[in-house]
Formats: structure tokens, sequence, C-alpha cells
């Protein structure tokens, strides 16, 4: 990529992160640890990587996206909504009643959503199932599915990566958010799923292991994905959990938890900084 | 009924499978490594490239099914009721029933009448678990002919559906040539103004035997096929409940959950009337032979004739 495009997917994403914080401190509660890791990845997908019309949300011929992580879905409204999907100045509806922006992803009320999610461990399920029907119909979209690096501790992520092999689903690629936080604490302590390139190899994955907040490492991986035939990708991205707000980073008590008004504010000011530094640049 | 012939309705959805797939390019099913107890591999054999074996991983199925609906596919997914609706009971909940996707869930082996396998393969709570689904509508056919027409009903309908058949052959009484089946809506086989039984399953057959056995005795009962447990014709229970005053249920299924306490639910709030609900009761089942199992959980004609007499004492 381009610098100025490089540089476009930065600014891009700074926003998708202010979304993150607008839209967890309108809902006074949400997920905004896992929403920021995975911020330059929903940005990547979004404005780089998959076929997708914001004017026709269910256009037949678009690439799939699942997010099987769902309550990282204050990132992917950010990004839908930066999209153009939906306005951003919905976001801070999160959560809210009557609001089209539920807790976890819901398809049937969110433009831009592919599948309802949130329950760990099925999202990926689902998408091995969207990639085998597109096959089976002889449609060339790709779907992608992006998991928490906790949620791999689900038996059935494993059934679903078998079943993605066995059918060489090459036009599925799975996405691991490997922040190594989840809930409880670190994941190696909490029940370690390590070493995840080694499990997904041995399940049959060609796998690329990047660093989730580079974009040039972003863009080589899924071109990887776009030339491995015969065989389902999976990119394992090392990710800081809380990325972009300095007193989030690498904290597990950011999983589950909204800022409040003085902590928005500190959050949103780092932002703007940075985007101010970004769109100097 | 010594000459009446016997078909289990597993050996019908097969059947009714590559019929349906032979009009309809859209349908493709999967199952978990029971293609040939569920009778899937009677579609497979006609259309191997429409039939994907998920392995023996119920849950990932449900979930993949899901996946495959949204992209304009019908998928049906089949295995044993204990694993398609117990096992994989929350996969079923979160990615086909909350999103409302148009997966068919085609269970075999329902209830005590698997027979020899025990306890851990005979699902009597299926119909407790997905009545609690929002939108799901849960149907169980009665014979070979209502069984066919149920899997293309299914098909026609939009939305998630989940049927239960079961393992051993049960007599066919429906007349092919005139019969048709709309989702929603129960049938009467036998009029009768002392008592209402509603039954479904293999209890259909038992019941009109029990039916034929009052009538004998004196006790005018009215025999109603109830092969949607959900939506429930309401309308059918309502009118029983009002020129019979007394109904009986029969299920091969909890008496907790099912389609006993679907018409007691509404009949206590609408028109209520006493009702007896013949089912199994709060226990787990046993190996046997289905049939010898059967009458030992009184899901046969003679314990309906018996309750019935009681009742109308």
């Amino acid at each position: 990529m381009t610098a100025s495009e490089k540089k476009q997917l930065m600014v891009t994403a700074c926003k998708v992160r202010m979304g993150v914080i607008e839209g967890t401190y309108g809902a006074k509660a949400g997920h905004p640890g896992g929403s920021l890791s995975a911020a330059d990845l929903f940005t990547y997908l979004y404005f780089k990587e998959m076929k997708v019309d914001p004017k026709n949300p269910k256009w037949e011929e678009r690439d799939r996206f699942v997010l099987s992580k769902g309550h990282t879905a204050p990132g992917l409204y950010a990004a839908l909504a930066n999209r153009g999907f939906f306005p951003v100045e919905d976001l801070p509806t999160l959560r809210h009643i009557g609001s089209y922006l539920q807790g976890h992803p819901n398809m049937n009320e969110t433009p831009g959503v592919d599948m309802s999610t949130g329950s760990l461990g099925q999202g990926i399920s689902a998408a091995a199932g969207m990639a085998l029907a597109a096959k089976h119909k002889g449609m060339d979209c790709r779907v992608y599915a992006l998991l928490g690096d906790g949620e791999i501790e689900e038996g059935q992520v494993w059934e679903a990566m078998m079943f993605a092999h066995h059918y060489k689903l090459d036009n599925l690629c799975v996405i691991i958010d490997n922040n190594g936080l989840q809930i409880d604490g670190r994941i190696d302590e909490v029940m370690s799923p390590y070493p995840i390139p080694e499990k997904l190899r041995a399940f049959g994955f060609e796998v690329a292991e990047i660093d989730g907040h580079d974009f040039d490492q972003i863009e080589a991986a899924f071109a990887k994905a776009r030339q491995t035939k015969g065989v389902p990708f999976a990119i394992v991205m090392k990710t800081t959990k809380g990325k972009g707000v300095s007193y989030m980073e690498n904290q597990v008590g950011w999983h589950g938890k909204a800022p409040n008004d003085e902590e928005y504010a500190i959050a949103m000011k780092e932002l703007k900084a940075q985007l101010a530094e970004l769109e100097a640049m | 009924m010594a000459d009446v012939k016997k078909i289990a309705t597993r050996e019908s959805y097969g059947n009714a499978l590559k019929e349906l797939a032979a009009e309809h390019e859209d349908v493709i099913v999967f199952d978990a490594d029971l293609a040939g107890a569920t009778k899937t591999g009677t579609f497979k054999k006609a259309y191997p490239d429409r039939h994907f074996n998920c392995g023996i991983a119920e849950g990932n199925m449900m979930a993949v099914a899901a996946g495959a609906s949204t992209m304009g596919l019908v998928p049906f997914a089949s295995s044993f009721a204990m694993f398609a609706a117990g096992r994989a009971f929350e996969q079923v909940r979160n990615s086909i029933g909350y999103p409302h996707l148009n997966v068919k869930i085609g269970a075999t082996h329902g209830g005590i009448s698997v027979g020899e396998d025990g306890a851990s393969h005979q699902c009597c709570e299926d119909y407790a678990l997905m009545r609690s689904i929002p939108g799901m509508v849960v149907m169980s056919p009665a014979d070979d002919v209502e069984a066919k027409a149920m899997v293309k009903a299914a098909y026609e309908h939009v939305g998630p559906v989940y049927m239960r058949f079961g393992r051993s052959a049960v007599p066919v009484f429906h007349d092919e040539a005139n019969y048709t089946f709309e989702i929603g809506k129960g049938e009467v086989l036998q009029e009768g103004t002392d008592v209402a039984i509603i039954a479904n399953g293999l209890m259909v057959a038992e019941a009109m035997e029990a039916g034929k056995v009052l009538k004998e005795a004196g006790i005018s009962a009215r025999v109603i096929n109830m092969a949607t447990v959900k939506p429930l014709d309401e309308e059918l229970v309502l009118k029983a409940a009002q020129e019979c005053g007394k109904i009986i249920t029969c299920e091969e299924h909890s008496i907790l959950g099912g389609l006993g306490e679907a018409v007691c639910g509404l009949v206590s709030e609408k028109c209520p009337v006493p009702v007896r609900r013949i089912g199994v009761n709060d226990e787990f089942g046993h190996s046997g032979p289905a049939a010898a199992l059967l009458k030992q959980f009184g899901l046969c004609a003679e314990h309906i004739v018996e309750v019935a007499k009681d009742f109308c004492k």
C-alpha cells in the first residue's frame, strides 16, 4: 500500500477507536478492551480487504464477516458506521432500549452485520457454514471470522477448525486477536491456549503470525490468505488490549467496563491528539 | 392392525428429503456421523454433493447450518433428538433461534422407543427445550404419510423448525392420496363428546386404538392428532375443551414441558377443564425392547383406556 493509503487507514482506525469510546461511554457498559485491540483489523477489513456495499448491506456477492468474539461489537459498529452503513452519531445509543446497536451483534437489526453472535465459539462455525455454502453455490466471496484468544478455549472452535480443513475452505480466513487477556486474567494463567499457531497448523491451517497494529503486516497476511489454495487460512495477530487509550492498555479491568465522565474525557483527548498527529503527517 | 403397513418416521424423513431435493436445489443436509440411523443416508446416496457429514460435533453442525442458511440455502441438520435438541441446545438457541434463521432440524430417535440403548439416548425433553425458543416450530408426525408431508411443509415455512422422528416402525393410517398437512393444525381422527384425547407421534395410533375400545365401553372419546406442539392449534384444543369438558394428553415425552403442558397452559387460561397427562413421568428411561418399554411406561392404548375410564367415572 502507498504511504498515503496507510496514513488514511491509521486515521480511520483512530476514528474507529473514538467510536468505541463514544459507544461504551454512551452505553455506560460494553467491552472497550478487545474492541480497541481489534480496531486496526476492523478498519483494514472494512476499508481495504472486504468487498462490501454500505448502500446495499445485503448484497449477495459481498464478502462476509463474522465477529465470533461478539462482545467486541463496539469495535465492529464503529467500523461499520465510519464505512457508511449507519450514522456515526448513533454509536452512543449502544445497548440502549430501542437501539439497533445491541450489546452483541444482531444481524436482523444492524445494517452490515452478517451473523448474530455473542455466545463464544459459535461464530467460527457459522463462518465455516457460510464458506461451505459459498463454495457449494460457486460464489467467489470470501468469509472472515474474528476470534478472541480466550474464546479459543471453547471446544467448539476446534470442531469448526476440523470442519474448515476437512471441507478445504480456502475461502475462509480466521483471525485470532491475541491480546493475551480474558475476563479473569492473563490467558496463560486462566487456561492457556498456547501455542496457538502450532495448534492451528496441526489442524491443517496455513498460518500467518503478525503484529495486529501494523497495517503492512496485516496487508501481507491477507494477501497470503488470498493466495492460499486447498486449506483454510489463519492470522494470529499479537495485539495490545485497550490499544490507543493509555490507561486501558494491557489492563484486564478494561475488558468489560465503560469509561466514566473523567475517563471518557481523557480517552477522547488522547485519541484526538493521535488523530491530529496523524493528520499532520 | 395386523396387516397394516408399518414404517418408522425416520425412514419417511430420509425419503422425503430425497423427494424434496429433486424439486429444490437449495436443499442441503448436514449430519453428525449418524446418516445410517437418521436415514439422511437415503438422501446422501441420491445427492452425495449436497450431504455434508460434520462428524461427531453436533454443536458445530448447528452453527454451520445457521451460517449456510444465511447464504440462501435451506439446510436440514440431523442427529438423534438427544444431541440435536439436548447437546446442541445453546447453538440452536443462539445461532438458529435468536437470528430466526431458515434451518430445519430433523431429529430422529426421540423418546423411549429408542429402546435398548437406554436412558442416555432416550430424549424425552426435546419438545420442552425447543418450545422454549421464540419462533421455533416444533412438530412430530404420527405416521409415514404425515412425516413426509411435514418435511415438505417445513421446507416451505420460512424460519427455524424442529421435527422429531421415531426409531420404531409405526402403523401408516393416513391415506396419502387425500392428505394435506398444515403446520399448526391438529386433526380430529374420531369424533366424541365425553373426553378429548390429544396425542402426537407414535401415541396417535395408540390413542386411535383406545378411542375404539372406549366407544365399545360407552365412552365417546374425541381423538385428536396434534402433530404441531408449537404453535399449538389453540382453536381445536379450546373447542375440544368446551365440547368434551375433559382432556387427556398423550406423548412420548416427559409430562414436563411438552404437549401436555402446552395444552394445560392454554386451557387453564382460556377454558379451564380438567386435564390428565400421559407421558413419561419425571424419571429417566432404561434399556429394553421398545414395545415392552412403551407398555411399562404406560405409553399404550390400554393405559389410555384405563385413564379415560377413571376420568369419566
